[in-house]
């Protein structure tokens, strides 16, 4: 609770905590608060303004944009969460694994982190989509892939920070065997930071999400995704701008609301901004 | 007697922070003479570190300064509007604990040697002032003084970067030179070499010095003089012979008791000295004697301040006890 | 009869060798202490002894067994007998844990964690002032001297036979540093414990171990029982680091020598007496032979081609007291 509190007196901490946890509010109730089915078509009200019937309007074929604004916001977080879950573990036991091995090793692992990094996400993204097909499970994990070096590069450098200091020697010295000094002295020190990131990758991989989806390589249609609706809003944007707005400003308000708590989230982790408060 | 060089009155320091203040320094006083060498010494969260940097005008912005009277070489001081400030790195010169930090490593030796003095003397060329510098490095026993000048600080050992440090406080001509742990980081060999180094020093020039240190026997070395802090007051002050050989204070008594003598014969089975108890916390100081709560000697009158007792040869000592 | 045994050991850090040759013998029940500036090798010693740094060549024995010849699991073993008691007490306990977590560390490691045990560390954890209430903080929330106390039980919970102690005293304020080697002596005849006390400070090394060794640039210059190599210094090095010891009074220690010149790079050792570019009495031998440590009477032994005469000490005073 006091860690809250922390959060929300960091600038921008008070909105970020608000945004996310709206975000995952209207993504868990979904099918509760959603006025309409996402996918209830009504061709006699395409493309109509926002009214008190359709709060935000309706698109090209007459389905509530709020309502698929909901269901979309289940998508992203689904897809964006288990992108970041399977990413950092697999980036933070790499990276450990990379800090603890011989040299060899650690270079293959370094090695195979850069070529990974050494293209933009999003167009190494799209490559591996385009190769291996779109759907929600390629999409999900194939920028899982895209992902794994952030979190395994950090988790590297923490992980050699700390592997000399006293307290794992001394782990070593009572004859700790290597999994336990890994488990429970090196993983709880190191993880601080990558929890950091990872907040910061989320808003990433939403973009991405609906980067791909809105050039028909993420999720198909008509599964309500913020790309999905951004592509829909694109093409019918001469005739009605709402579909556009709207899941444009839901996309700010994720990216904006993940990325700020990851800095409040910093800025609390790290002792040394903590005392200039 | 003539005047001090540096008289301070009544030092006090205080932080405020949220919700709670505390008391650093809780009414130093201190004088210097012309030409003496004086001992701070004290263990941690005594101060003596606190009144080297206040005499500099270098504690933290929240930190509120104020003395009775404050003067330095005749003219007064005002600490409240931090005026010694202006005497640092001319009248004043200090050398620091760890010299790497004093030194910029961007910079050759040489360079920082230059330009330490342009404050000092704004009309010298630049060529002068580079003779005058590496005159002086010699003079603290670098070697071959002319090429080293030309050398950056990480290619200099502990020992000689903290030579260079010396050189750099003694070019400035300062009429106080305060020297903060000046040994502590140095090996025991080098140590005495540098600890010679001041002692010659002391011999050659006529500033005063204020040495700050935890370790008596680097007291006893350099100082003619010694003030004794505990918990941000002066407890004992006096000659570096009186004081060390015959403390009036408990605690300074204390103090000696815990320093080991190991030439000397001792019973191995026998504990060594310690004082019980811990410094009060400096936000929650005791109303009367700031020993009372360790003090072996402690007695009803304890409870009030004790008086400033005089004991002859500028001795000074603050404790109810009549006599040693 | 021996608790552990250094035999001939060298230490390398890819091509720089920081102890080359150092043989140490540490008897059941003393206090044997280690002392020399910085880089002469004696932290590496450490480290070596306790299994955090191997041994280029050179032997280990605990307790009668070689530990280069023995397997890998009696090795580990042995190894757990010896712990060490950090230089930085504070940093040696794992930031994210509990004291009670700490304690029991030692425990939950050889899967021996039973109640009793348990307690009977607890008590011990009670005994030299750590109290219950302790055990539910982490290390940042312990003041200097309860992080000490809690790494010295924890290490005390692995059962040893043998503490390593590199620096015990290093930060600490004389007034309280006499409260930390009075407890350590008395768990050293409590729990019938050997000391390798290490330090550069010469006062504590010098009223707290039985037996002394001096190190120089990676080896053994002299070593010998405390008292009598204080008192009468064999090697000029020794003779030099005494003098430069800052004593209160400076008539006890005798004329001061202060020593030229600095202290040479490990990576890079003169000829011959590694000391006889510093050494006050260098002879053209010091310079090609290198002087092999020479047991002499009294069980000193000391590396030098010239020794100072032990026969006569160096003050009256010494002894006086």
């Amino acid at each position: 609770m006091t860690a809250l509190v922390d959060l929300s007196r960091r600038p921008g901490g008070t909105f970020a905590l608000f945004a996310v946890a709206l975000l995952c509010l209207v993504a868990i109730a979904a099918p509760l608060i959603a006025p309409y089915g996402p996918n209830a078509i009504a061709p006699a009200n395409r493309l109509m303004d926002p009214s008190l019937q359709h709060w935000l309007g309706t698109d090209h074929l007459g389905r509530d944009i709020l309502s698929r604004l909901i269901f979309g916001a289940r998508v992203a977080l689904g897809i964006s969460l288990s992108v970041i879950a399977i990413s950092l573990t697999a980036g933070v036991i790499l990276g450990i694994a990379s800090a603890l091995s011989p040299r060899a090793v650690d270079l293959a692992i370094v090695g195979i982190f850069d070529v990974v990094t050494s293209f933009p996400s999003i167009i190494l993204a799209l490559a591996l989509v385009a190769v291996f097909g779109p759907g929600l499970g390629n999409v999900v994990l194939l920028v899982s892939i895209v992902f794994i070096p952030h979190f395994g590069r950090v988790a590297r450098a923490q992980t050699i920070a700390i592997r000399n200091s006293p307290f794992i020697e001394a782990e070593k010295v009572l004859g700790a065997q290597s999994w336990r000094v890994i488990l429970h002295h090196v993983t709880p020190n190191i993880i601080g930071p990558i929890f950091v990131l990872a907040c910061m990758d989320i808003p990433v991989v939403i973009t991405i999400e609906a980067g791909l989806s809105f050039l028909g390589l993420g999720v198909r249609p008509p599964l309500a995704s913020w790309g999905n609706l951004l592509n829909d809003g694109y093409t019918y944007l001469d005739q009605s701008p709402w579909l556009a707005t709207f899941s444009g400003l839901s996309l700010i308000l994720a990216t904006l609301g993940f990325a700020l708590l990851g800095e409040a989230l910093r800025d609390t982790i790290d002792p040394k901004l903590r005392r200039t408060l | 007697m003539t005047a001090a060089l540096l008289t301070i009155e009544n030092l006090n320091v205080s932080y405020r922070g949220r919700g709670h203040s505390a008391h650093i320094l809780d009414g130093v006083d201190l004088e210097i003479g012309h030409g003496q060498s004086v001992g701070l010494v004290g263990e941690s969260g005594s101060g003596k570190s606190t009144v080297a940097f206040a005499l500099l005008g270098l504690l933290a912005d929240n930190a509120e300064v104020s003395a009775d009277h404050a003067a330095f070489d005749g003219r007064t001081q005002d600490f409240a509007k931090r005026e010694t400030a202006s005497l640092r790195g001319t009248d004043i010169a200090m050398i620091f604990q760890d010299p790497m930090t004093a030194l910029n490593p961007m910079f050759s030796i040489g360079t920082q040697l230059v330009d330490i003095q342009r404050r000092r003397f704004p009309k010298e060329s630049r060529k002068a002032l580079w003779a005058r510098a590496q005159a002086v490095l010699a003079d603290v026993g670098v070697q071959d003084a002319a090429a080293r000048m030309h050398r950056y600080p990480h290619e200099f050992s502990g020992g000689m970067r903290q030579r260079v440090v010396i050189a750099m406080a003694l070019l400035v001509e300062p009429k106080l030179l305060i020297a903060d742990e000046p040994t502590t980081a140095l090996d025991a060999t080098i140590e005495a070499q540098v600890v010679e180094v001041l002692h010659r020093l002391r011999q050659r020039t006529s500033a005063s010095m204020l040495v700050v240190s935890h370790s008596m026997g680097l007291i006893a070395e350099l100082c003619d003089s010694v003030v004794v802090m505990y918990a941000g007051t002066v407890v004992e002050s006096g000659k570096v012979a009186d004081v060390l050989h015959r403390p009036r204070h408990p605690y300074t008594r204390a103090l000696l008791a815990c320093e080991i003598d190991p030439f000397a014969a001792f019973d191995p089975s026998q504990d060594l000295a310690t004082i019980p108890g811990t410094v009060p916390d400096p936000s929650r100081r005791p109303q009367g004697c700031i020993f009372a709560g360790r003090c072996p000697a402690r007695h009803d009158r304890c409870s009030e301040k004790p008086p400033q007792q005089q004991a002859g040869d500028g001795r000074t000592y603050a404790c109810w006890l009549e006599a040693a | 009869m021996t608790a552990l045994t250094l035999k001939d050991a060298v230490i390398r850090y890819d091509r720089l060798t920081a102890v080359d040759g150092v043989s140490l013998e540490l008897r059941r029940g003393e206090t044997l202490g280690l002392v020399g500036e910085s880089g002469c090798g004696k932290s590496s010693i450490a480290r070596a002894i306790v299994g955090l740094q191997p041994l280029a060549d050179g032997t280990l024995t605990i307790e009668g067994e070689t530990l280069q010849e023995v397997s890998s699991q009696r090795k580990q073993a042995l190894q757990r007998k010896i712990q060490l008691l950090f230089q930085d007490p504070a940093a040696s306990l794992s930031p994210r844990m509990t004291v009670r977590s700490l304690l029991a560390e030692p425990l939950k490691i050889r899967g021996t964690y039973t109640p009793e045990r348990w307690a009977r560390i607890l008590e011990l954890a009670v005994s030299i002032g750590l109290g219950e209430q302790l055990l539910s903080r982490c290390p940042h929330q312990l003041s200097g001297g309860q992080a000490r106390r809690v790494a010295l039980v924890r290490a005390l919970a692995a059962e040893p036979s043998i503490i390593v102690a590199d620096e015990p005293t290093a930060g600490l304020d004389i007034s309280v540093q006499g409260d930390l080697l009075n407890l350590l002596r008395a768990l050293r005849d409590r729990l019938g414990l050997s000391y390798l006390l290490i330090s550069h400070n010469l006062n504590v090394v010098g009223r707290v171990t039985d037996r002394v060794a001096v190190m120089y640039l990676g080896q053994i210059v002299e070593s010998g029982p405390t008292a009598a190599l204080f008192r009468a210094p064999a090697h000029p090095y020794t003779q030099a680091l005494l003098s430069a010891n800052l004593t209160l009074d400076a008539s006890r220690r005798g004329e001061r020598i202060v020593l030229s010149g600095e202290l040479p790079s490990p990576s890079n050792p003169p000829s011959g007496c590694r000391f006889h570019k510093r050494c006050p009495f260098a002879q053209p031998k010091c310079s090609i032979d290198v002087p092999a440590l020479q047991a002499g009477p009294g069980e000193r032994s000391v590396a030098c081609h010239f020794p100072l005469s032990t026969a006569s000490v160096v003050t009256p005073q010494a002894i006086a007291g």
